[in-house]
């Protein structure tokens, strides 16, 4: 699957990535136990282009591109951020969605709580999609 | 596989400190010259075990790993559940001085990482006499706070889950999961609002740039070893305090981040021998 193009995250890949995420978290035993009380929609931004995630139980439910629905919480960067947090085997400081936050290469805007209560589970999640460019 | 008992003995120190008494936990396997260990903001001395069970370690040096008030097996002080927790520079050199007096440790070595690494700076600054050498892991003279610290302590977010998930990205991608969730565990077995408490030290109160040009490393070496992983204390940070401090020598770590000792023992033996061999040679 071609899913990065020029140092930047080709869109139709990442959401093609996305698409898969549901099986790709569902399937896994521990992370869902991880976040078997965690039901939010996380929004994530991809420069202007925009994704949900919706999760109930810890399940993923629902994905999609676009639409209208916020979530509850976003996390925000430009394509060529994404492109190196989605990395197979990303350069030191380029490994962790912290790293980036703390850069100020990547935000989070809306009510994090659900983030922050399951942190462990959404990093599992992100590396589910990292997962996907192997 | 047959059972096995670890050559680490533990063992609870009573000892006074600005007019409080305090019970510590201390462990310890070795003998000769005392390299005396400080664990991380909000986790304890069991990072430490790695190199109390290295013989290359433990033949020339007594290992002791204390464990702050607060921390681990180490109680809080009486009256600790009227008030919040929240680490200085003072009371970090005060206690970390006094535990040395009270177990009469003679020019000991001192090696502490991340908000140890800081107080190793502390301790090179206020008192290079009292050290036979200082070694800084993850030293940095100011981290800037990154994220909002409050969500380390609240009723609604378990505290020792986002302790763990705000450190988890620290260690290198590469750690074997044993010893990668064994760091993790330890964050999740903080006590309430400890681990921000110290982070007040790590963000604010600690903060050593201007005082870095008067640290002399004549009467005290200075080494400093960081993880290329760590984003929290940067290469570039420690970088930064080795251009500051004249005589400071700086080694950065391949595949190891903010926890090396707790990471991956024996790459870190790698790279703390040849320092360990110097300060031994230097006498």
């Amino acid at each position: 699957m071609a899913v990065v193009t020029g140092g930047s995250v080709d869109l139709d890949g990442f959401a093609a990535r996305i698409a898969t995420l549901a099986e790709r978290v569902n399937g896994d035993a521990a992370l869902l136990r991880r976040g078997r009380f965690l039901t939010t929609v996380l929004q994530l931004l991809v420069g202007e282009e925009f994704f949900l995630v919706r999760i109930v139980d810890g399940r993923i439910a629902e994905t999609r591109r676009g639409g209208l629905t916020t979530g509850d919480f976003a996390m925000i960067a430009e394509p060529s951020v994404w492109h190196r947090l989605l990395a197979t085997d990303p350069p030191p400081g380029d490994h962790d969605f912290l790293a980036f936050y703390k850069r100020k290469e990547l935000r989070l805007a809306g009510d994090i709580h659900p983030l922050m209560a399951h942190l462990l589970y959404f990093k599992g999640v992100l590396a589910k999609l990292r997962e996907d460019a192997r | 596989m047959s059972a096995t008992i670890e050559p680490v003995i533990g063992r609870y120190l009573h000892m006074d400190y600005a007019g409080r008494r305090y019970r510590v936990y201390f462990e310890t396997a070795g003998s000769g010259i005392p390299l005396v260990c400080l664990h991380t903001a909000g986790a304890d001395g069991r990072q430490y075990r790695g190199l109390m069970n290295a013989p290359a370690v433990t033949e020339r040096f007594q290992v002791i790993a204390f464990d702050m008030p607060w921390h681990g097996k180490s109680s809080p002080p009486d009256g600790w559940q009227d008030e919040e927790y929240r680490l200085t520079s003072d009371a970090y050199v005060g206690t970390i001085m006094a535990f040395i007096d009270a177990m009469g440790l003679e020019r000991p070595v001192v090696m502490g990482c991340s908000i140890g690494g800081r107080v190793v700076l502390h301790l090179a600054h206020r008192h290079p006499r009292a050290f036979r050498a200082l070694i800084g892991l993850e030293s940095s003279a100011h981290v800037e706070p990154y994220y909002d610290t409050s969500w380390l302590h609240r009723g609604d977010v378990h505290g020792g889950e986002v302790a763990a998930g705000a450190v988890s990205g620290l260690i290198g991608p590469n750690i074997a999961p044993a010893e990668r969730w064994e760091t993790l565990w330890h964050y999740m077995q903080g006590g309430p609002g400890v681990f921000k408490g110290d982070l007040y030290f790590y963000g604010i109160d600690g903060d050593i740039r201007r005082q870095l040009p008067e640290i002399d490393t004549t009467i005290c070496p200075l080494y400093l070893l960081t993880g290329e992983y760590d984003y929290s204390c940067t290469p570039q940070d420690t970088l930064a305090v080795g251009r500051a401090v004249p005589g400071a020598k700086v080694t950065i770590m391949k595949e190891l981040g903010h926890f090396p000792m707790s990471e991956d023992p024996a790459r870190f033996l790698q790279y703390l021998e040849p320092v360990l061999h110097e300060i031994a040679e230097r006498g």
